[in-house]
């Protein structure tokens, strides 16, 4: 049982899009601060810090959760990845490519984190009904769409990922 | 919106947090999921001196089923149980309501745990603690106890908890066989905290209605479906009171029990 002073920076080691690193944070650090200032990953956006408008959503061991609700600390050991890790050598994956069809995006400010949540959500469901997608949504605030284009987006990369379309998806 | 210095301690043992605790209780805060206390700290409403971080402590993390009841620990993520693959028989209405908590992306870090001791009046598992009559237990050096949800609610953000206690168990009555089960709720945008939330089991002419979202903590009463529903439903709607803020008014929140809960338990009975 070790206790981090709360003065001191610790060092915190752990996996970041697939490569080991390691920073140093003081146990009050927000996982979403070391990630900007400290990692020099500015994709993860901070719009409320209290868990409220999802733009700091990064995957931690995979599932889908609120950057600015997390410590720096509690990360130590453990994989994270962020929408630095969607594109391949400058080609945007699949759902990004579908974002920037549907017009699923203005501003971007709150992209990163919706595209960090259908992640992991697409990876768990991967035949989600368009009310699962909606509701999936809940979890953001999208300023600038009005959300139907990221819906149509999300849905379009299901159906193509899965191979399939569901009668209930065809009119969306 | 940064919190002030704290030193922290990611536990392994459920002994080395009751240490922790005994130590040094009014300075020490216990963190679960921090889908609510990492709020409070960011906005600084508080500011411990230590925070023990529980969910790697491996005991803590299990669900049980022990006779008739399913033993959750504090630190289950509510997601994990969401995808517990007994839940939507054994406790039909947690089943029903933990959508409703939060927002996905919340639930993956949020806890079950968390959820009852930060004891938010409109909270969707407060709710179903109570309404299912289910209980705690709190650990500290001294003592363990269980405490029932009817004497651990004790108003807005208020438990029966102690300084040196943490919360470890959660005991959920299973269902009995003939119950039925059923949840609404009125909210802003699904999953911001409810307006009015309310849950029913109802088995023969017997039926429990909790209300959240109304009192300062979650009330039930036993109710008679039949021909003076809507009459007991309108004193209780006054009996809770309910106060205006900002999302709606007391008047709103009233008649949502009356209407909502004539609806819900009418679509419940049998
Ligand atoms: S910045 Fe984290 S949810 Fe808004
Ligand atoms: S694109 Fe501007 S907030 Fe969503």
């Amino acid at each position: 049982m070790k206790r981090l002073d709360a003065g001191r920076s610790h060092p915190v080691t752990f996996r970041l899009n697939g490569r080991e690193r390691t920073g140093h944070a003081e146990p009050r650090l927000l996982l979403s601060d070391f990630l900007r200032h400290d990692m020099g990953l500015t994709g993860t956006h901070v719009g409320c810090e209290h868990g409220v408008c999802g733009a700091c959503t990064v995957l931690i061991d995979g599932h889908a959760c609120r950057a600015c609700l997390t410590l720096a600390v509690q990360v130590d050991g453990r994989d994270v990845e962020t929408v630095e890790n969607l594109a391949e050598d400058g080609v945007l994956n699949d759902l990004q490519q579908a974002f920037r069809r549907h017009h699923a995006l203005q501003c971007g400010f709150c992209t990163a984190g919706i595209l960090m949540s259908c992640t992991d959500f697409l990876a768990r469901n991967p035949r989600p009904r368009e009310a699962d997608v909606r509701d999936m949504l809940t979890g953001h605030l999208c300023r600038c769409t009005g959300y139907t284009g990221i819906v149509r987006a999300i849905v379009e990369v299901a159906e193509q990922r899965s191979g399939s379309t569901t009668e209930e998806n065809e009119h969306v | 919106m940064k919190p002030a210095p704290f030193d922290y301690v990611r536990a392994t043992t459920r002994d080395e947090v009751l240490t922790l605790l005994a130590e040094g209780s009014e300075q020490v805060r216990v963190l679960a999921g921090g889908q609510s206390l990492m709020a409070v700290l960011n906005m600084r409403f508080a500011q411990p001196g230590l925070l023990v971080d529980i969910t790697a402590v491996e005991e803590l993390r299990r669900i049980e089923r022990r006779g008739d009841t399913l033993v959750v620990g504090a630190a289950v993520r509510q997601a994990e149980l969401l995808a517990w693959p007994g839940l939507a028989e054994t406790v039909p209405l947690v089943a029903r309501a933990l959508p409703w908590v939060g927002h996905y992306q919340t639930r993956n870090r949020g806890t079950i745990g968390g959820s009852l001791v930060h004891a938010d009046p409109s909270a969707e598992l407060p709710l179903c603690l109570a309404t299912l009559g289910g209980s705690v237990v709190l650990e500290s050096r001294r003592r363990r106890r269980t405490v029932p949800a009817d004497d651990f609610f004790q108003g807005v953000l208020t438990t029966a908890r102690e300084p040196d206690e943490v919360l470890t168990e959660v005991h959920l009555p299973v269902a009995r066989p003939g119950s039925r089960f059923g949840f609404r709720e009125v909210a802003m945008r699904h999953g911001d905290f409810a307006l009015v939330a309310l849950a029913a089991e109802v088995r023969g002419d017997e039926a429990w209605l909790g209300v959240g979202g109304v009192a300062d903590r979650p009330v039930v009463r036993r109710m008679k479906p039949g021909a003076a529903l809507a009459d007991d439903l309108d004193a209780l709607a006054w009996e809770l009171g309910g106060e205006d803020d900002g999302h709606a008014s007391a008047r709103y929140r009233r008649q949502l029990v009356r209407e909502l809960g004539y609806t819900l338990l009418t679509e419940t009975a049998p």
